[in-house]
């Protein structure tokens, strides 16, 4: 195959748009624990491995249809995700912010043993959704995972918003977010919204490790990286802006791969880092946050 | 209706209410006034369960209202309007009624919470021609009569007000008292009204209540209060020495 400028630089591109939305999904499970609670959940790396992992056992060990694979897995997830509010964050007495973050650090190293102890410390491999046999676009290659994964980012984007702009339930959890007393006052049971923020971000971080599973080789550890990155793409994107975390997760994601093509491609998790610093330290309330809002905010 | 026995609560080490007690009667318009930092908002937020009450009862229609937790006591009927207009500013104004009748929505549906929103609007006419508009660009009126209205939306028995009146027009001010009086009149709502504007609160006021360092120190119908010496001297703004001239 030839690899003109042009080439190489597109197939960057589908590499970056690649990651991108991955880090885009994880942010976002980010965003929705951040908002209702003002929480960094450090628990939801550990969310993207058990979601991989759970469907590699699904379709190679039980041999189950990758649709109703999917789903089990993304609610086996969720389920945990409702389990960990239930137990370690309801019941805080006084729920600092800060008691809460450590909490959710205990609870990553909880999962990432179990699932040490589950699935052992190789790497899991599973096949691609629809074939492996890549497309030539412009004599660039792409991969069909890519655009299942392009794809379901775009659903869940178009799901997200109609949940929190068209349904109550999702205005609710708005309204909590925005101001928790007045939302108690109109009779919403703050507590519970917590819960769904925290089943949403599980569900949405497991679905991140299914469709991202075929490509990278799910293990164990993966969620420490996983969940920087998407931390890193939250902050850039502007912390609680969900769609400030897609386009800036793109962004990093592309930048990444650029880097990685064009510099060297043992700096591609630094860069991301740098990013995220230089974030910091030129707007800290990320590209898309409002700096109004950052100053109240405990971070 | 209402009736706060020997309440006290604290903001960290700070004694805020000391033994405080009052009562409310059923389609009363009662008010509490007093002055900046005595305990109003806290006894508001202390009946609606969002401060945690340290000793005392709260009791609602003579049931111990007092550990319950706020949307409880928002089915239950009490309604309250938190001070400085805490609406949902990134939010449209027909999204902020909506969620004032959360519970509508849950329990009757749909048509319910239609129904309520559309009776709000007759209520604020300006709310419908604001209804796409967000709640944060709203006026400052605008912003109290829409937080009004969504308590209103939870149909309570009893409306908690926090400082109506803060930062407004006097025009707007008496245009928000006429409908609260509106309200006694067809729904028979009670009302418990804090107010720092003592003498707009004591003309549509049954009885009055004063306030001070967290004791009630005066109790008396809203008429008496009007003419009280020491009422005149400490929140109606009159000078010492016209009085006794």
């Amino acid at each position: 195959m030839e690899s003109g400028g042009f080439t190489d630089f597109l197939q960057f591109i589908f590499m970056g748009l690649q990651r991108g939305c991955i880090y885009a999904l994880v942010a976002m499970g980010f965003n929705i624990i951040y908002s209702a609670t003002g929480v960094i959940n450090f628990a939801q790396g550990e969310f993207v491995v058990l979601g991989g992992l759970m469907m590699v056992t699904l379709t190679t060990g039980f041999g189950l249809s990758i649709v109703f694979a999917f789903l089990i897995s993304t609610l086996f997830v969720t389920i945990i995700g409702i389990l960990m509010e239930r137990c370690t964050i309801n019941p805080v007495k006084k729920p600092t912010v800060l008691r809460l973050i450590i909490i959710t650090i205990a609870v990553s190293i909880l999962l990432k043993g179990v699932a040490m102890i589950i699935w052992g410390k190789g790497s899991h491999y599973m096949r691609h959704f629809s074939g492996s046999d890549p497309f030539v676009i412009a004599g660039a290659t792409i991969l069909p995972q890519t655009l299942w994964i392009i794809g379901i980012l775009g659903v869940i984007v178009v799901a997200f918003v109609v949940f929190f702009n068209l349904t109550m339930t999702g205005k609710s959890m708005r309204a909590c977010a925005i101001n928790r007393d007045a939302a108690c006052l109109a009779g919403i049971n703050d507590r519970n919204m917590v819960m769904l923020s925290f089943a949403l971000s599980a569900g949405i971080g497991a679905v991140a490790g299914i469709i991202v599973t075929p490509i990278i080789q799910m293990d164990y550890a993966r969620g420490a990286l996983l969940g920087l990155k998407g931390f890193g793409v939250a902050v850039v994107g502007g912390l609680g802006n969900s769609l400030g975390a897609v386009i800036a997760g793109i962004l990093v994601g592309v930048l990444e791969a650029l880097s990685g093509g064009y510099i060297s491609s043992h700096y591609m998790d630094a860069i991301a880092l740098l990013i995220l610093l230089l974030v910091l330290f030129v707007r800290p309330s990320g590209l898309f946050g409002s700096s109004e809002a950052s100053r109240l905010k405990e971070f | 209706m209402l009736r706060l026995v020997n309440v006290n609560s604290y903001f960290n080490l700070v004694h805020v209410l000391k033994n405080l007690s009052l009562h409310v009667n059923k389609g009363e318009i009662v008010t509490l006034i007093g002055a900046n930092g005595a305990g109003k908002t806290t006894t508001l937020r202390s009946i609606s369960s969002l401060h945690p009450v340290k000793g005392g009862r709260i009791y609602f229609n003579d049931l111990d209202i007092t550990h319950l937790r706020t949307e409880k006591l928002v089915k239950m009927g009490i309604a309250q309007v938190p001070e400085g207009r805490q609406i949902f500013w990134p939010m449209t104004v027909r999204d902020n009624l909506e969620l004032g009748g959360y519970l509508t929505f849950k329990t009757d549906g749909k048509k319910a919470l239609r129904a309520g929103i559309d009776r709000m609007y007759e209520l604020f006419p300006i709310l419908r021609e604001r209804k796409r508009q967000y709640a944060g660009t709203l006026s400052g009126g605008e912003q109290q009569m829409l937080a009004i209205a969504m308590a209103l939306m939870a149909k309570p028995d009893l409306l908690l007000l926090d400082e109506p009146s803060m930062g407004l027009a006097p025009l707007i001010v008496k245009e928000i008292f006429r409908v609260i009086l509106e309200l006694r009149e067809q729904i028979g709502l009670t009302v418990l009204l804090v107010e720092q504007n003592a003498s707009s609160a004591l003309k549509i006021a049954d009885r009055g209540y004063v306030i001070e360092t967290g004791k009630i120190i005066i109790e008396a119908q809203a008429s008496a209060l009007l003419e009280n010496q020491e009422v005149k001297r400490a929140y109606l703004g009159r000078d010492k020495r016209k009085m006794w001239e």
